[in-house]
């Protein structure tokens, strides 16, 4: 009995074997792989040509560009207050994000302070863009294994997140609500109670991912160990955020830099990092993201200050000559505007460093040697946005 | 009040010792390829050097001074746009005043204005690099020599310059000696031109000038009612002008 399956079973694998080496030698040249432009792992028109060796990836070269809106040319030509609208454009699915590295830098150059409430709201709105970011990501990387049902729970309790946006700003996805000087408007009434219901909403959703996906057999399987980042490679590429706290490196902004516009200072809270490197720490890590986010928001709606939420700007802002870089910690990684001002009305020269741009500058490595199926995971996992990458 | 003051300064102090300190190191071990060097206490470091060191300077912060996270890499074409401004800023008449006389290289330079740590050249590259030991940035500038416009390449130290020299590359022509592979990263292959350079034209706005700050189209219906002329809409306008 034994020896008949046995006996199957060896023709099966010498068949297959066969198989492979057909395979191989119809492929010995190199087979190119065009992954993208259009293809769902890439969220937007990213393209990248690898070229095979069988399954395995011997050379991964993106191509990019397909979406560049050129923000740091159109930079040039508008005032500062305009530049705004553009940039929340960059990461659109954390768009106030976006725009508070660049209204900090303008408030540098200025040497105005954005009052104690201002902050708050700034930095609340900030952590809310966070957790709008990510919960998609978190269901996402489910679509990417083949999981589908992840990403509709991600869509519908974001929507929670979305409302208390809009509620707040008026947008959805672009609220352009970040003035040099303080914020837009304040709050709406009930925001605050509405708000923690929210948040409640995302905690769920968090249990939910770690039980459907995190401790799903087959997403460690696909995950663990797959797309590792030495911490020393993925500094040297830049990477920043999520991606190198899950390489070990126990560095974040919010905590190590904190800026003197956003209201991290007063808040209890904790940088989650991960030692492995691997596809698995980088959804892990972004998991409890989320739900440090919710802590640090429902703080920071506790200890609300009163008061105004502009200080004293002139109406016509013109910003004095210099130079400033700002940086903050965005849902995607570190985000930086290099500021350059003469004087006028508009910036002379806007460098805009984006997060996924770096991030992504790690994947003609990290992809080298690995094999077809894993491509998509591992890129799921680095978690870019097209428009942060293109600009 | 005074005792926020006062953990503001102490907060400050330290952190501008720390840029001293490192400023001073710098500028010993590298000696005399430091041409410059900017400081804004408890925010920010700029040094500038020279051209010839740009290469090696690399090696010196990731190998010596441990800045083993690299933030970007850019350029910046310091030339006055030759389109003046779109918005009526007070530059603008400095602006159009050099450019009608439409002259000289160096009457253009006169009328040019680096930034920190000063600049002699037209383009000059930036790049930014942070320490995780001491959770200090340091910006890092060099004047690209301008017939060449070449610098050496940091791609050696940190593999991530790559895309950004690039980038830098298509966008500003600045070529980087030792790149991997210098091809374009955004623009189609057959582009032609550096866009992020000031005398590359933004034909949009060129075709279509920006209204500006104050908005000088008018606003529909309302000046059109004004000048049809109805005396109840003058009437009512003239509380307002006054």
């Amino acid at each position: 009995m034994t020896a008949i399956s046995d006996r199957r079973q060896l023709a099966y694998i010498a068949a297959q074997a066969a198989d492979a080496r057909v395979n191989v030698e119809l492929e010995a040249e190199g087979m190119t792989l065009n992954i993208g432009p259009q293809h769902p792992a890439t969220h937007g028109t990213l393209r990248i040509v690898a070229r095979l060796d069988g399954e395995q990836v011997v050379e991964a070269d993106p191509v990019m560009g397909y979406m560049h809106r050129g923000y740091e040319k159109l930079s040039e030509v508008r005032t500062y207050p305009q530049v705004t609208a553009l940039i929340n454009r960059i990461d659109w699915l954390g768009s106030f994000a976006n725009e508070v590295p660049f209204i900090l830098a303008a408030e540098q150059l200025m040497g105005v302070e954005a009052p104690p409430r201002a902050r708050h709201i700034r930095t609340i709105l900030f952590e809310l863009a966070r957790i709008a970011n990510v919960t998609l990501f978190l269901g996402d990387m489910g679509v990417q294994l083949g999981a589908v049902t992840p990403i509709f729970y991600a869509f519908r309790d974001r929507e929670h997140i979305l409302n208390q946006i809009e509620s707040a700003t008026g947008g959805r996805f672009h609220p352009n609500f970040d003035r040099i000087g303080g914020v837009k408007d304040d709050l709406p009434a009930g925001w605050i109670s509405e708000t923690k219901q929210s948040l409640g909403q995302i905690r769920k959703f968090c249990d939910v991912m770690e039980d459907l996906i995190v401790g799903n057999e087959i997403f460690q399987a696909r995950c663990r160990g797959i797309g590792v980042i030495p911490a020393d490679v993925g500094l040297g590429y830049g990477l920043s955020g999520a991606n190198i706290r899950s390489s070990g490196v126990d560095w974040d902004l919010r905590r190590d830099n904190p800026h003197p516009g956003l209201a991290y200072d007063a808040i209890d809270w904790k940088v989650w990092t991960h030692p492995d490197g691997d596809s698995f720490a980088r959804y892990w890590v972004r998991l409890q993201e989320v739900r440090e986010a919710c802590h640090i928001v429902d703080q920071l709606l506790d200890t609300m200050p009163a008061g105004p939420i502009m200080a004293k700007v002139p109406r016509i802002i013109k910003v004095p000559e210099g130079e400033a870089f700002v940086e903050t910690e965005n849902p995607l990684g570190v985000m930086g505007y290099y500021v350059v001002s003469q004087g006028g009305l508009e910036p002379f020269r806007v460098k805009i460093r984006s997060a996924s741009f770096s991030n992504m500058s790690i994947s003609p490595w990290l992809l080298k040697g690995s094999y077809v199926p894993d491509v998509i995971t591992i890129l799921a996992s680095l978690y870019f946005i097209l428009g942060d990458i293109d600009r | 009040m005074p005792s926020e003051a006062d953990t503001e300064a102490a907060t400050t102090a330290p952190a501008d010792e720390a840029r001293q300190v490192l400023l001073e190191a710098i500028t010993a071990d590298l000696g005399d390829a430091v041409v410059g060097s900017h400081l804004i206490a408890g925010k920010d470091l700029w040094i500038r050097v020279t051209a010839d060191a740009w290469s090696e300077t690399a090696s010196y912060l990731h190998g010596r001074q441990k800045f083993r996270f690299f933030n970007f890499l850019s350029g910046i074409d310091w030339m006055p746009s030759p389109f003046g401004r779109s918005l009526d800023a007070t530059v603008d008449t400095l602006l159009e005043a050099t450019a009608g006389t439409d002259a000289a290289p160096a009457e253009a330079a006169a009328g040019r204005v680096t930034g920190y740590a000063g600049g002699e050249t037209r383009f000059q590259v930036l790049a930014r690099v942070h320490s995780l030991t001491t959770n200090l940035g340091l910006t890092v500038k060099a004047d690209v020599p301008e017939p060449a416009l070449e610098v050496g390449t940091w791609t050696h130290e940190y593999p991530g310059a790559e895309w950004h020299e690039r980038e830098a590359w298509e966008m500003f022509g600045i070529s980087f000696a030792g790149h991997p592979g210098l091809r374009h990263l955004y623009l189609p292959g057959d582009f032609e031109g550096h866009p992020l350079r000031k005398d590359f034209p933004l034909l949009a706005r060129l075709i279509k000038p920006w209204p500006g700050i104050v908005d000088v189209e008018p606003m529909p219906g309302r000046d059109d009612e004004a000048g049809s002329a109805s005396t109840g809409s003058a009437s009512t306008e003239n509380p307002e002008s006054e």
